[in-house]
């Protein structure tokens, strides 16, 4: 594992090899899965992850979410960020590059 | 347990319960280690009577369709399958998060690249020691150690994240930042560290794995310490034995609530300790739907929510937390499966049972049992 990451405007967010964000059928909601892990999501934390391809910069995953829901994009640039930082804390993100 | 009423038995769906998260899959007992603490029952099955290909394939769609997330295949050793790149490949195929629980004693480069390539998305690898030569006496496996590191380099290599098992006791309690640091070379993402569970194999070698209070305090600072320092660059998961804990832990979090076991022949178990039970009567997917079995087994059903308890679990406000501790160690230590886990603090056998442990662990430790499956994997030591 890399060491502790920064979550800023401009890093591109992947997910690691191990960690799939995945829909499950049967139950009809996405997770996060990883070894002996399980981490269920609020539907805005899906909006965000559904954007996390290892492209696009955190900056323009909150500009498209931004257009998407006609919201101010400052406000929704502190989310992504927020939620992001979490997530890589716990190894389910990192950085492409 | 022939108090608690059949009939009225409530079945999951009557307890709110939903579709089980994972399942550990046990695709045989057939292991090369001979590891006195195994987690298999004592009666362990035969090749003949395992599950075909075409039954586990089976058993992983009907495991997608009730909503499971993650599969372990495990065993004994799931790598004796020949089938085992066949059934990784269908869990990819369906969506299932795909773990190897294995030894990787018969592992080599090619079988992993494949097995990787085929969708596999996680290896756990099971170490005894860090000392080579206490390493391969305890899983009474010759050369087993050596071969152990080289796999988890070549697991590295084929870009699987990895997962160390530990299993720690009072004959390797010394290493465990020995284990810690292993981990860290060999580049896993996760460490875990795990105190042995007393039931069958383990139970019979109690006098010889179980440590001292002291051992146990001075392991917990070790790995308390290391998870501050090593944040964000190994995930430590740690495991004490609860004979020295004050509340029982909640084991599977909930008989019958979130996980299934299945071992080789196709019974379906609330956890792989279960078979230790002996009234408890399996259903078999051989014979009827996972979905069904999840729903209405006796298996499942008898220890299921809260009403089964009697005191002092039914009168105790964590009796939603813990849910009365492991039937499994309950049956084991106190010969009723449903009297309160004697790990728990408040059992009327906790003190009893607690003395004698720790009587056993100040005493010199005795010759192992070993489990012993069948001759010809065993390398002579």
């Amino acid at each position: 594992m890399t060491d502790i990451l920064k979550i800023n405007d401009n890093i591109i967010p992947k997910f690691p090899k191990h960690v799939k964000f995945r829909f499950n059928k049967a139950r009809k909601e996405w997770v996060i899965l990883a070894p002996e892990r399980l981490v269920k999501l609020d539907p805005i934390a899906v909006e965000i992850l559904q954007l996390v391809d290892g492209e696009k910069t955190v900056k323009i995953i909150a500009s498209e979410l931004s257009k998407k829901f006609n919201a101010p994009e400052e406000t929704i640039l502190t989310d992504v960020k927020e939620m992001l930082q979490d997530l890589s804390d716990k190894g389910f993100i990192q950085e492409n590059g | 347990m022939d108090d608690i009423n059949k009939t009225k038995l409530k079945k999951a769906s009557e307890h709110g319960i939903q579709a089980p998260l994972a399942l550990l899959a046990e695709l045989s007992h057939r292991c090369p280690l001979q590891c006195p603490y195994c987690s298999n029952p004592v009666q362990l099955e035969k090749k003949t009577g395992e599950l075909t290909t075409d039954e586990w394939k089976s058993v992983v769609d009907q495991a997608v369709e009730m909503g499971m997330h993650q599969i372990h295949l495990s065993g004994g050793e799931p790598t004796v399958r020949q089938d085992l790149e066949d059934i990784v490949e269908h869990c990819t195929e369906k969506g299932l998060y795909t773990n190897l629980i294995t030894s990787g004693v018969l592992l080599n480069l090619d079988r992993l690249k494949k097995l990787e390539k085929l969708g596999l998305e996680h290896v756990q690898l099971s170490f005894q020691d860090t000392d080579t030569e206490n390493a391969d006496r305890i899983g009474g496996f010759k050369g087993g150690h050596e071969k152990k590191l080289e796999v988890a380099k070549w697991v590295r290599e084929v870009d699987l994240p990895l997962t160390c098992n530990c299993v720690v006791h009072r004959q390797n309690i010394d290493n465990l930042e020995n284990f810690i640091q292993m981990a860290l070379d060999l580049d896993a993402e996760r460490v875990e560290i795990a105190q042995v569970q007393y039931y069958g194999w383990a139970l019979k070698n109690r006098a010889a794995f179980i440590p001292t209070p002291e051992q146990l305090d001075h392991a917990t600072e070790i790995v308390e310490k290391a998870r501050i320092d090593l944040k964000g660059k190994l995930v430590i998961d740690y495991v004490i034995p609860d004979y020295y804990a004050k509340h029982p832990k909640n084991c599977m979090g909930g008989w019958g609530r979130r996980f299934l076991n299945m071992n080789p022949k196709g019974d379906v178990l609330p956890c792989h300790a279960a078979e230790t039970i002996p009234h408890l009567k399996f259903d078999n997917v051989r014979e009827k739907s996972l979905k069904w079995i999840w729903e209405n087994s006796e298996a499942f059903n008898l220890y299921r929510g809260t009403d089964w308890m009697p005191d002092p679990c039914k009168s105790c406000d964590r009796k939603e937390i813990d849910w009365g501790g492991c039937r499994c160690q309950a049956m084991a230590l106190t010969g009723d499966a449903k009297n309160t886990d004697p790990a728990c603090s408040i059992s009327p056998l906790h003190s009893e049972i607690f003395s004698m442990a720790a009587e056993e662990a100040r005493r010199a430790p005795p010759e192992f049992i070993y489990r012993r499956y069948g001759v010809r994997f065993n390398s002579p030591i």
